[in-house]
């Protein structure tokens, strides 16, 4: 993920001792209407936790690129002012294509304040 | 004739927008109308999300239909009015070309009582070339 200087910017940074929790500090980058997560920002954080999610199955080693297709949020809360937690979970990993989930929550993993299903196509070299 | 303004200024919509995350990635004004508005979010190295070739993350498109689109209510409104975005569906048709500015049209197409919705396409310079395709709904919050 230290390689994606979109993540940097948004200042998504990886949990330790579990690859594929990611956190989004509350921070002005990414502040929407006085007191509340953008809602781009929320988007662009679970597309990082997809993504990051997406490698992780695919493996350290495999030389495949992943292409976005498409991506359908919702937004069920409004991010409040502390950090925020993100996962991607892999539904199905295909030969061209991956389906997978994201959700971001603040205080409890049951009350997600948004979700994501994303599609990718993966190009093996 | 002089186009619709409505109630829009958007000298006070860039002044509002000069803090939080619009500001950071840097939207710019560019045209609006009684139900649409377009924005524009020039290249930037720092909004990568593939470094080998350069092309722009997912994320800052996103944020900037999702601006558009917002703005784009406002506009059909004709007033200010409490929203937020109930969901947004995104198609990339095809990766942003390095070192251009994607410029995002929105347009609000329907408002009802709790509910308004929108559409808009997203391209890096041909109108008739998109790169990405959105829907979506906002809920008014003001209920």
């Amino acid at each position: 993920m230290d390689d994606i200087p979109y993540a940097r910017f948004l200042g998504v940074a990886a949990v330790e001792g579990d690859p594929t929790l990611l956190t989004l500090p509350f921070a002005d980058i990414v502040l929407g209407r006085p007191g509340f997560l953008h809602g781009g920002a929320i988007g662009g954080f679970l597309e990082v936790a997809a993504l990051v999610a997406l490698r992780h199955a695919l493996g350290i080693e495999s030389d495949a690129r992943v292409k976005p297709i498409n991506l359908t949020v919702d937004f069920m809360r409004g991010g409040r002012d502390k950090p925020t937690f993100g996962r991607g979970i892999v539904t199905r990993l295909g030969t061209r294509v991956a389906n997978v989930n994201a959700t971001a929550w603040q205080d409890d993993p049951a009350r997600p304040i948004a979700a994501a299903r994303m599609n990718y196509l993966i190009v093996r070299a | 004739m002089t186009p619709d303004l409505t109630a829009f200024d958007s000298a006070a919509f860039m002044a509002a927008s000069r803090s939080g995350h619009s500001s950071f990635l840097g939207f710019e004004y560019r045209a609006h109308g009684a139900d649409w508005a377009e924005l524009a979010l020039p290249y930037r190295a720092d909004l990568i999300g593939e470094p080998e070739r350069g092309v722009l993350a997912s994320g800052p498109i996103l944020a900037l239909m999702d601006t558009a689109s917002a703005l784009a209510v406002q506009l059909k409104l004709g007033t200010s009015r409490p929203q937020a975005t109930l969901d947004l569906r995104i198609d990339y048709v095809r990766p942003a070309s390095p070192g251009k500015t994607v410029i995002g049209r929105g347009e609000c197409y329907c408002i009802t009582r709790a509910i308004a919705f929108v559409r808009g396409t997203a391209h890096d310079g041909d109108p008739d070339d998109p790169l990405a395709n959105v829907a979506g709904t906002f809920m008014f919050t003001d209920l």
